[in-house]
């Protein structure tokens, strides 16, 4: 077995893993920022805690599992969830929805363990977790299953850094624009894993996930622009404006 | 019994704040499953074609809310 080919295992274990790593950090950094740390780094930790059993219980057999069936059922929950989040964000943009009762409400909700980041971050773990566990088989197939296992540790542990990194940066962006934009992140990651789940192939692979965020930021500042525009119209003085 | 009802309950609201919303959501993921492939969509369209369907649920959705608060 030459360098070179353990190697090549090394970095396609790396790559592949890096951006299911960096799909799960991108929710968990989500959900924490807006909706708590605490109760997001519980799910996250349940659901690493969970693959490791799972992976030692079951081991092999877990190539098994349907995953299109899960990222069925996953992505309907991330659309409904997602969805209702970014209407929320939108109605509040908008002045719509006043901001201070809001603020009042998600000041009670991260003083407690919130089901909402704990369930949201699990599951997004969990998913993306087992994709790796996959890519680790696949790519470490025919006795290299070590070296896909290195470099899939290497790229977890530099998505955990940099999402360590991001963390304080992100809790000075303003509330409402962070919901706003974890509901159009979870809108996206929900149609694609529908998608995935049904097995539609979508253009350009994994890289359509950023046309969906894209898609879902720009539907959601038109809607934003429309109803301030209705609103001002029909009542020019008693428009609310939030940025 | 009382746990458990509120446990369903809070579980319900994580995912459905506004009915028609949800309602919306749920017949799209239905067309996308059953009608895109019956109408002989090609593959490659079919996930953009539920994007598309789920943004004008969306719009219409966030256009009948804020006109009834309006």
């Amino acid at each position: 077995m030459s360098w070179a080919h353990v190697g090549t295992v090394i970095l396609a274990a790396f790559l592949a893993s890096l951006v299911e790593f960096v799909e799960a950090l991108t929710i968990v950094l989500a959900v924490g920022t807006t909706r708590g740390w605490r109760s997001a780094l519980i799910g996250a930790g349940a659901g690493a805690l969970f693959l490791t059993v799972l992976t030692l219980a079951v081991g092999p057999a877990l190539q098994r599992i349907p995953l299109a069936s899960l990222q069925l059922v996953v992505g309907v929950l991330l659309l409904l969830f997602g969805m209702r989040w970014l209407r929320k964000a939108i109605l509040r943009a908008s002045g719509v929805i006043g901001l201070r009762d809001e603020a009042a409400i998600y000041a009670k909700e991260t003083a407690r363990v919130d089901r909402v980041p704990l369930v949201t971050s699990f599951k997004a773990v969990t998913l993306e977790g087992l994709e790796v566990i996959f890519i680790v088989m696949a790519t470490g197939a025919r006795g290299l299953l070590v070296p896909a296992a290195v470099g899939a540790a290497l790229a977890g542990s530099l998505v955990v850094l940099a999402g360590v990194s991001l963390r304080r940066p992100l809790a000075r962006v303003p509330e409402n624009t962070l919901k706003f934009a974890v509901g159009a992140l979870l809108s996206a990651f929900g149609v694609f894993w529908v998608g995935e789940g049904l097995r539609y192939p979508w253009p350009g692979e994994d890289l359509a996930l950023l046309g969906l965020i894209a898609g879902f930021t720009v539907i959601a500042l038109l809607a934003v622009a429309a109803v301030r525009r209705s609103a001002a119209h029909a009542s020019p003085v008693h428009v609310r404006r939030h940025p | 019994m009382n746990a458990v009802a509120t446990a369903l309950r809070d579980l319900w609201g994580l995912f459905v704040e506004d009915a028609s919303l949800t309602l919306g959501i749920l017949v799209c993921l239905v067309i996308a499953a059953f009608a895109f492939p019956a109408l002989g969509l090609r593959d490659a369209w079919r996930g953009p074609g539920l994007f598309v369907l789920l943004a004008v649920i969306l719009l219409e959705n966030v256009r009948r809310t804020s006109r009834r608060r309006g």
